[in-house]
């Protein structure tokens, strides 16, 4: 009886050790894309929200009291890939960046050197082929550039994270703006429609 | 064992064991996501048009945060933090 215990711990660690490695298609059941549209994930990103604004204020230099649209977008941005709990890849690249940041600001203001700007997208100097992309291709590498952290990532992957980040910025943007209209009072004016119809 | 082993050895074609059909799957779920789409009731969308219209959305998308972002940090500017975080947390709780 002890044995077949330890055979079923064996497989169990062998199957969850195969769902972690490489860039296989994991199974969708897995990443739950509909939390984003809950209430109370709503909820509870727009108070970490909040949260990070009145930091961002605080950290801001005393003769820029006024936080840009910049660091508010930035924020946002961060604590909504904190939301994704790490299961998304766009949400770590999201976190990894922002990581990087961090630290080339640190070395700028100790060192006194000019760091590069750490950006994600670096434009290849070099002149284009003029080759025939299929169009389909060439859609997809213009949407793995939309979506953090994803340029290499297969296809089908790459449609799993669209569809998670599709959601989640959804969500962003429906507590930005009710977030928004406490502040003004009035309702704000949607561009895109961003619930169940 | 033996099924899987013999299932990778058809597709073998592939790069990677990735059917045809979970990439349908894939883009029919991200269909239902775009509104652009999804109110246009039509069942027969090209995938090329799924991935268009997925990038004008996220772009689009991006644009509102960012609208959002300016529009926030204007009135975080001239409104008293205090007491627009207790208007706000009182919602929040409500």
């Amino acid at each position: 009886m002890a044995s077949s215990i330890s055979e079923t711990n064996f497989e169990e660690s062998k199957r969850i050790k195969r769902r972690k490695t490489g860039d296989e298609l994991r199974d969708p059941d897995t990443i739950d894309h509909t939390r984003w549209r809950s209430e109370s994930e709503q909820r509870i990103y727009s108070t970490k929200l909040v949260e990070a604004i009145r930091q961002v204020r605080r950290n801001s230099s005393p003769e820029n009291k006024v936080s840009s649209g910049r660091d508010i977008r930035d924020a946002a941005d961060g604590v909504l890939a904190v939301a994704a709990k790490g299961r998304t890849r766009w949400s770590r690249a999201i976190l990894a960046s922002r990581l990087r940041l961090r630290l080339a600001h640190n070395n700028m203001k100790h060192k006194k050197a000019r760091v590069a700007k750490v950006t994600g997208s670096i434009r290849s100097k070099m002149p284009e082929k003029k080759r025939s992309i299929p169009a389909l291709q060439r859609k997809a590498k213009v949407l793995s550039r939309l979506v953090p952290g994803c340029r290499k990532v297969s296809f089908p992957n790459l449609l799993e994270e669209t569809t998670d980040y599709i959601s989640a910025l959804e969500m962003q943007v429906r507590a930005m703006a009710a977030l928004t209209e406490l502040l003004t009072g009035s309702p704000v004016d949607r561009l895109t429609s961003t619930s169940d119809s | 064992m033996s099924s899987r082993r013999s299932r990778s050895r058809q597709q073998s074609g592939v790069s990677s064991n990735i059917t045809d059909e979970q990439i349908t799957d894939l883009v029919s779920k991200l269909q239902q996501l775009i509104p652009e789409i999804r109110n246009r009731r039509s069942n027969k969308v090209s995938a090329s048009k799924v991935l268009q219209e997925t990038c004008n959305y996220i772009r689009s998308l991006h644009r509102e945060v960012d609208d959002l972002s300016d529009r926030l940090s204007d009135l975080l500017a001239t409104t008293d933090t205090d007491s627009a975080q207790a208007a706000i947390i009182r919602s929040l709780l409500m």
